[in-house]
């Protein structure tokens, strides 16, 4: 199960703002794009899964398992979604239904792809909170998203991407919008779950040093383009480009061990 | 919840409190005589008198005012200068025209507000989207009068398949007649309303579009049109709800004007026929009753969102 | 001079704040111009206007002349938009009817500025008991349909232009003071006011400096919805005959008077009803494109993650 991306563009009105973007996410591996605000990491996440906002095109060429994402009708983008390719957004605020239950959102994911009944995805959304660490699961599922904290959220969020055992998760940010505290555990979850479930990661930051404990490899992009790609510890010991070298300086390092991923 | 209740009905009070002194002092303070107009311009001094005492206006102001006031409790809205009729009889007998008529209204409005509504904001950008949205704001600045002599026009003299006028003698006792009578100034209404509450509905899909929770919805395997009207609609139903109460003000108002046009005896054409002549003891309880009437719709449309909108159920 | 800077050796003067702010309100207009919503509203604003200084003057037929010969004439030469069942031209009457509306729109304009900031600023500048009270009896005041305003003023004073006039302002003037408090406490208790008093300015200039952008937009954009709203109310009140007398031509008062041609002649009652309803359609576009113009979110440029979503509108209440 892998990703190929190839060339891919997005276009908003006339503007370009991703220009012919290129990685691979070979099966179990877990590539990084990093990049300043406005680079287009997370358009570019948008664009392969067909969730791109009104008047945003994309082009160029996605395949996942020799599949051809771009171009493919809503309804078939809707089979994968979720099912084989899940995603995590950075604002667990706003990610979430505010009128529904968690347990209900998390249901969804199961009942649409599995076509379980609502007392079975129930069950199952009590497994998948527990799943994520969420305290006290039998009666969080019950709870609406105002009334958790946001790591909480977060971790109910990344619940229902991973719902159905999808083989790719992409996070956009997931952790940007958190407390410093927060960052910690939530980023030590997706990695547990990542390598327990062998899914390929593709994960979206502009911290480098975030990408240093999750990621093999960075793909680095600026307006649009990559302007780098290469295994994340040679970016971080002998970066080649000087945009990768203005990330590193910013990276924040004094919360995580130096070095790679294990 | 409680405390909330409380608070909201406390405002009603005090707003149908405020209201209530708001109408009387304004039709009492005047600059002319009351009962020298009543009495007309040939009469004596002591028929003017008489008049006066008849009224009451010799008392002070505050004790006029809470005579009223205690009328109302007793459930006498006072009663007409020239018939003497009771108001509280006369409003109960024309609200069997103006009741249906506006129940019937808010339907039709509601009907063809969200449908086209939300329809418009989804083909936003496209072709039929933008012939929707342009056709909204051009019905909603059509005045209801005028909408009102189209239809007539159209559907009463031209294809002459419904009354241009009138309500059955009979009234409901001939439920289909009267039914007939009502259907072209509630479609009137209806339609006017239902485009200003159209554009309403179009933006509030429009920003449930852009909510980040349906883009998380399509995300986990539902198609961008389902996620938007599964997750993104009820936020907007919510939204409506709230604007409900305005809607309700709107079609009051209109209600008032259509039944003059259409000549049907209800409560908004009494009132336009009570303020010409003056008759102020009835239009004071006419007006308290609609004004009364728009907020208790305001205090329960309050309560009914702060109760379906789970958010606020905890915060006090 | 407020700093001078120098670029190689030569001195820049800095641009003054004053310079700034003429460019600044240009451009709000050329954005206006730029959407279909704003030209179409300024041009249909600027042709009842026009129509209206026009018909001070000149009309094509006097609109009071009764010809009973010429009576239900359908349009053509020399009455471009026939005659009604007394042989008066309606192209004529339309055009007197304009002055009607553009007074009543105007005026109801002023009186609901008047009210308006009145109101905000008492709900805004005062101790807050009476702010408390304000913010309570706006609240209140907002139920109060304006045509229901009007009657109660009518059943009093009689029906006039006037009536419509108090009755709009006072109904939108309540309106405009509920939106524009808030902005106002916002912009009260805001950082770079208190920044303004702390580097000397007296408090008067530095509201004023930080008020207008920030207040002004919204108080426009409610501005022009409530002509559009004045407009129906006169077409309504008059209809009923609470607005203009018999003696002043009004559209409204052209609506009631025509409808017991209806049968007759239909196609009479077209040409008032097309003309409010084009007047309310042109203010109402306005507002609307003042509001996109002068978002100073949407100024920012489009985030392209972020569509500019619809924000939701108030909705104008119906007079008639």
């Amino acid at each position: 199960m892998s990703l190929k991306v190839t060339d891919l563009t997005v276009d908003i009105g006339e503007r370009r703002v991703v220009d012919g973007v290129s990685f691979e996410v070979p099966d179990g591996s877990r590539v990084g794009l990093i990049g300043e605000s406005g680079s287009g990491k997370s358009l570019t996440a948008l664009a392969i899964l067909g969730l791109l906002p009104d008047g945003a095109v994309a082009g160029g060429s996605v395949l996942w398992n020799d599949r051809e994402l771009i171009g493919m009708p809503d309804r078939e983008l809707a089979t994968i979604r979720g099912d084989e390719i899940g995603i995590v957004f950075q604002e667990p605020r706003t990610a979430l239904n505010p009128i529904r239950t968690i347990g209900r959102q998390i249901g969804e994911s199961v009942r649409i792809h599995e076509g379980l009944s609502r007392a079975e995805a129930r069950e199952r959304a009590v497994a998948e909170a527990s799943r994520v660490a969420l305290p006290d699961p039998e009666r969080i599922v019950a709870r609406y998203p105002h009334q958790l904290s946001g790591g909480q959220r977060q971790r109910a969020a990344i619940a229902m991407a991973l719902a159905c055992r999808p083989r790719l998760l992409i996070a956009d940010e997931p952790t940007t919008a958190l407390d410093v505290t927060i960052q910690a555990e939530i980023l030590e979850l997706l990695l547990s779950l990542v390598e327990d479930d062998g899914m390929s990661l593709v994960f979206i930051t502009h911290d480098l040093a975030v990408l240093s404990q999750i990621a093999t490899h960075g793909v680095v992009l600026e307006d649009g383009r990559v302007v780098e790609a290469a295994p994340v510890s040679t970016l971080l010991s002998a970066p080649a480009s000087p945009i990768t070298r203005g990330l590193l300086r910013d990276a924040t390092a004094t919360l995580w061990r130096p070095g790679g991923a294990p | 919840m409680i405390r909330y209740t409380l608070t909201r009905l406390a405002l009603l009070l005090l707003g149908l409190l405020v209201a209530s002194v708001l109408i009387f002092l304004t039709l009492r303070v005047l600059p002319g005589d009351i009962a020298q107009l009543i009495a007309g311009t040939n009469s004596t001094p002591e028929q003017i008198e008489a008049i006066r005492e008849r009224l009451g206006l010799n008392q002070p102001l505050p004790l006029q005012y809470l005579e009223w006031i205690g009328g109302i409790f007793r459930g006498d809205l006072g009663s007409s200068l020239l018939t003497g009729s009771s108001v509280t009889s006369e409003l109960a007998q024309k609200a069997q025209v103006t009741v249906p008529l506006g129940i019937m209204s808010l339907t039709i409005a509601i009907l063809f507000s969200i449908p086209l509504g939300v329809l418009s904001a989804m083909r936003r950008g496209r072709g039929d989207g933008t012939a929707l949205s342009v056709g909204a704001q051009a019905l909603a600045a059509v005045p209801v009068v005028w909408a009102g002599m189209m239809f007539v026009v159209v559907f009463a003299v031209w294809l002459g398949w419904l009354p241009a006028q009138g309500f059955p003698r009979a009234g409901w006792n001939d439920p289909a007649a009267a039914f007939r009578s009502l259907l072209l100034p509630a479609l009137t209404i209806g339609i006017v309303e239902g485009a200003m509450l159209m554009r309403f509905v179009r933006s509030a899909t429009m920003q449930a579009v852009g909510q980040d929770y349906v883009r998380t919805a399509a995300a986990k395997g539902l198609t961008r049109n389902a996620a938007l009207i599964r997750h993104g609609l009820p936020n907007v139903g919510l939204s409506v709800i709230t604007v409900l109460g305005l809607q309700v003000a709107g079609i009051i108002v209109g209600a008032v004007v259509i039944e003059q046009l259409f000549s049907l005896p209800g409560i908004g054409r009494m009132l336009v026929a009570d303020v010409s002549a003056r008759d102020l003891p009835k239009v004071q309880g006419e007006l308290l009753v609609l004004t009364g009437f728009v907020l208790v719709i305001g205090f329960i449309v309050d309560l009914v969102h702060r109760v379906i909108d789970p958010r606020q159920r905890e915060a006090t | 001079m407020t700093g001078d800077a120098t670029v190689a050796g030569t001195p820049v003067e800095a641009p003054d704040a004053k310079s700034a702010g003429r460019r600044r309100r240009w451009t709000w207009l050329r954005r206006l111009w730029s959407l279909s919503t704003g030209r179409f509203g300024l041009i249909v604003v600027a042709v009842v206007t026009a129509t209206a200084i026009i018909a001070r003057f000149w009309t094509p037929f006097d609109p009071r002349q009764v010809a009973i010969e010429s009576r239900w004439a359908l349009p053509g030469w020399p009455h471009l938009l026939g005659t009604d069942g007394t042989g008066r031209d309606i192209l004529s009457l339309l055009m007197a009817g304009s002055r009607t509306t553009v007074l009543v729109a105007v005026g109801s304009g002023v009186i609901a500025t008047v009210i308006g900031v009145a109101l905000a600023a008492l709900g805004a500048l005062t101790a807050r008991w009476l702010r408390e009270s304000v913010a309570v009896l706006v609240d209140i005041l907002i139920a109060f349909p304006v045509l229901i305003i009007a009657m109660m003023i009518s059943a009093v004073w009689g029906g006039s232009l006037a009536v419509v006039i108090w009755s709009v302002g006072i109904g939108f003037g309540v309106n405009i003071a509920r939106v524009t408090r808030p902005e106002l406490r916002r912009v009260l208790h805001s950082d770079f006011v208190l920044a303004g008093r702390a580097s000397g300015l007296t408090s008067l200039q530095n509201l004023w400096r930080h008020l207008m952008p920030n207040v002004a937009p919204v108080f426009i954009v409610q501005l022009s919805w409530g002509m559009a709203v004045a407009v129906l109310a006169e077409a309504g009140l008059s209809y009923l005959g609470f607005g203009a007398p018999v003696t002043e031509p009004s559209w409204g008062l052209l609506l009631a008077e025509l409808q017991q041609y209806i049968t007759v002649y239909p196609l009479s009652v077209l040409w008032p009803g097309l003309a409010i309803t084009f007047t309310v359609l042109g203010l109402n576009l306005l507002g609307d494109a003042l509001r996109e113009a002068t978002d100073p979110t949407l100024s920012r440029g489009r985030d392209p993650l972020h569509p500019p979503r619809g924000a939701i509108r108030h909705v104008p209440e119906v007079v008639a």
